[in-house]
């Protein structure tokens, strides 16, 4: 068998609605477990007074143990018989959101585990909305602990219905709804006993319908500089391709100088080649000698993305001190980084309940989400994120640290 | 590029990113060398993003006790892929007998973690670059791609960085260095595949002798060879693909207290 490519998946959810035990159920189903994992989780689980409890396995810190909750972004390997997969375990706690979002921002597609009883929580929508603007597409929705409400239809039905309220309002259609005990095992890898009126898939069924992201080899050109290396005496640019393709002897444009040149040749360390394409890391000359920088994005003439230095955007703050209007940031989208304000916040937003808190305010608080005209002091060549999502999403720095990420809506 | 983009080729690309992109970042940067095929895999792809010339020094932390094979697999390799080889110890732990015999978790602490210490506090290092993966161990999940550690070398696993679309930390003042991890997501087999497809070196070890072979190397007094026939890469990657055992657990430091690793791992070990 060929290494094929593994689905990377997220789970995400409200704190106890049982995203350990689900990803502990899919090891166990599938026999990923291996068994000196299997006695050290039974050891632990023992020596802190439970039964076996899956979530151990996941749950790998000694607090985090103690406390019973997850801290971090965890990533655990299985398979089924159609193909790989890698979930990467989001914490569900609130302090945690900022690792919510990393492991998110790797995935591509989601599970959103919801509680049968409780239902829908304060981060079963926060981690919607942030699924929603990281634009993760593929959702399967699942209700678990099913048990505990006799297996109920109504109950399925009314708690779905309540999500799918929530989901539509900020666009992500799921492309399942599937009722489970992640303890028991229903409609995990079999099909539930104890649902008869539920005729749809297993939530393993429903894994290996997700799709991989699919390259952006259709898409125009962008290549953004990473870096330039001098071996031998000759200047290599290097880069990844975020999109599109290039060859030997294609015409480019170099934004924001507006250069224009052709590519001379395209290197691989022990490879003769001549082209490329999206996702490819690769170094490159050009016909005329260019001097080239970290943050040029390289494109195609009559393809280039907008250069300006005035957008609109969404943009979540993750950092504890909250943010203040006349702060000064840093914002780095792709390999560019540049000086920039905030110079509007024309709405601001409470990320769980989605609620208006202020209109035009100078300030966000953790976990808010802005509404934002983002000024920046030096030119930035920019997509809408719907667009092309590598040049349309950009994190925010201050002090060296991330504090913001946030996606493009409006070119001015 | 004739083949079509595989699973490799998905995981190669990202780590001559990352590789990349610590080195625009810092250029003060160092490269681990265990000589395990994790970091020897880590240097191949090293070779690849710098086209054969790694542009920084490539250090081996070596307490001394590593198997006869390693040293000699280092000397050749770092003679010839032309590499700025540093090889630093605790010359005061080593003068003063330290070994397993004393106390295993002193003994890595000593001979690896205080040994790194003293190393990037004389070369003056602002980042690493390490072969550590995931999948290696529970702990090792953890770990973001750029990770900080403060000037005790400790590493805040609860209160980490956000990491989001290959935007990573760069340093902060009050930070002794950063740790940059470009294999994270690889797995075991992974490493296998890339190094059968790639013709990587790796130190015999690995390659069952007599009835046994090393699935993770290191000192010689604290690593125990598993029950394998697997003599060639191929033999390797179909006994992971059938075994149950995990990789470390040949390993003393795993196995000797449910938490040494991570007691370890937050006081600076790789
Ligand atoms: N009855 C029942 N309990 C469950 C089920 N899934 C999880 N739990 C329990 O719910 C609690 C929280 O589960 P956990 O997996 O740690 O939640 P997490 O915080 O989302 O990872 C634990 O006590 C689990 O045993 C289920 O399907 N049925």
């Amino acid at each position: 068998m060929k290494t094929q490519t593994p689905l990377n998946f997220v789970i995400v959810g409200h704190v106890d609605h049982g995203k350990s035990t689900l990803i502990g159920r899919l090891l166990y189903d599938t026999n990923s477990l291996a068994p000196d994992k299997l006695a050290e989780v039974k050891k632990i689980s023992a020596e802190h007074g439970r039964e076996t409890e899956f979530a151990f396995l996941l749950d790998h810190l000694e607090e985090e143990r103690k406390q019973g909750i997850t801290i971090d972004t965890t990533q655990v390997f299985f398979k089924t018989q159609k193909r790989r997969y890698v979930i990467i375990d989001a914490p569900g706690h609130v302090e945690f959101v900022k690792n919510m979002i990393t492991g998110a921002s790797q995935a591509e597609a989601a599970v959103l585990i919801v509680d049968a009883v409780e239902g829908v929580k304060e981060q079963t929508k926060r981690h919607s909305y942030m699924l929603s603007m990281l634009g993760l597409k593929q959702v399967v929705v699942v209700i678990n602990k099913m048990d505990l409400v006799d297996f109920a239809q109504e109950r399925f039905n009314e708690v779905c219905s309540d999500i799918e309220n929530f989901l539509d309002s900020i666009n992500i259609k799921p492309n399942y709804y599937i009722p489970i005990s992640g303890i028991k095992g229903d409609n995990i890898a079999n099909k539930s006993l104890n649902m008869d009126w539920y005729k749809g898939l297993t939530f393993m069924q429903s894994l290996d319908e997700l799709k991989n992201n699919p390259a952006n080899i259709e898409k125009d050109l962008i290549l953004p500089v990473q870096d330039v290396y001098k071996i031998d005496d000759k200047r290599i640019n290097v880069g990844r391709i975020e999109a599109g393709k290039i060859k030997t002897g294609d015409a480019i444009k170099i934004l924001p100088s507006n250069q224009e040149t052709a590519i001379k040749s395209v290197e691989k360390f022990l490879e003769e080649t001549d082209e490329a394409t999206s996702g490819e890391c690769i170094g490159f000359t050009t016909q005329d000698s260019v001097f080239l920088d970290r943050g040029d994005i390289i494109c195609r003439s009559g393809a280039e993305p907008v250069v300006t230095n005035r957008f609109r955007a969404n943009m979540f703050w993750m950092s504890r001190k909250s943010f203040s209007i006349e702060q000064k940031l840093i914002i780095r989208c792709a390999t560019q980084e540049i000086r920039c304000k905030v110079e509007t916040i024309e709405k601001r937003i409470n990320s769980s309940s989605l609620e208006l808190v202020e209109e035009n305010s100078d300030k966000l608080e953790n976990l808010e989400v802005g509404e934002v005209v983002i000024k920046t002091k030096k030119p930035i060549a920019i997509k809408k994120f719907s667009q092309v999502q590598e040049l349309g999403r950009f994190v925010m720095i201050l002090n060296e640290n991330i504090v913001a990420g946030g996606i493009i809506t409006e070119l001015d | 590029m004739s083949r079509s983009f595989d699973h490799l080729d998905k995981l190669e690309n990202q780590s001559i990113f990352i590789i990349r992109e610590a080195y625009s970042q810092f250029r003060d940067v160092a490269l681990l060398w265990s000589i395990g095929k994790d970091s020897t895999t880590l240097m191949w792809l090293a070779r690849k993003a710098f086209f054969g010339k790694i542009p920084f020094p490539v250090l081996h932390i070596d307490t001394t006790y590593k198997f006869k094979e390693i040293y000699d697999f280092r000397d050749k390799y770092a003679k010839e892929w032309g590499l700025n080889l540093i090889v630093a110890k605790n010359e005061d732990a080593v003068a003063s007998g330290m070994g397993p015999d004393k106390s295993k978790f002193e003994c890595c602490n000593q001979m690896k973690t205080i040994a790194l210490k003293q190393a990037i506090a004389r070369e003056k290092f602002k980042a690493l670059l390490l072969g550590i993966r995931r999948d290696e161990h529970g702990i090792r999940a953890k770990e973001r791609v750029f990770s900080p550690r403060d000037e005790d070398f400790e590493w805040d696993y609860k209160d980490q960085p956000p990491e989001l679309w290959d935007q990573y930390k760069t340093k902060a003042a009050e930070e002794e260095h950063l740790r940059v991890h470009p294999l994270l997501g690889w797995r075991e087999v992974d490493i296998w595949d890339y190094v059968k497809r790639e013709n990587i070196p790796v130190p015999e070890l690995y390659f069952a002798k007599n009835g046994k072979r090393f699935r993770s190397i290191g000192c010689e007094c604290c690593c125990g060879p598993v029950e394998s026939d697997a003599d060639t890469i191929d033999k390797i990657v179909q006994e992971l693909k059938t075994t149950q055992i995990s990789e470390r657990s040949g390993r003393a430091q795993d196995k000797e207290d449910d938490y040494m690793m991570q007691k370890l791992r937050s006081l600076g070990y790789m």
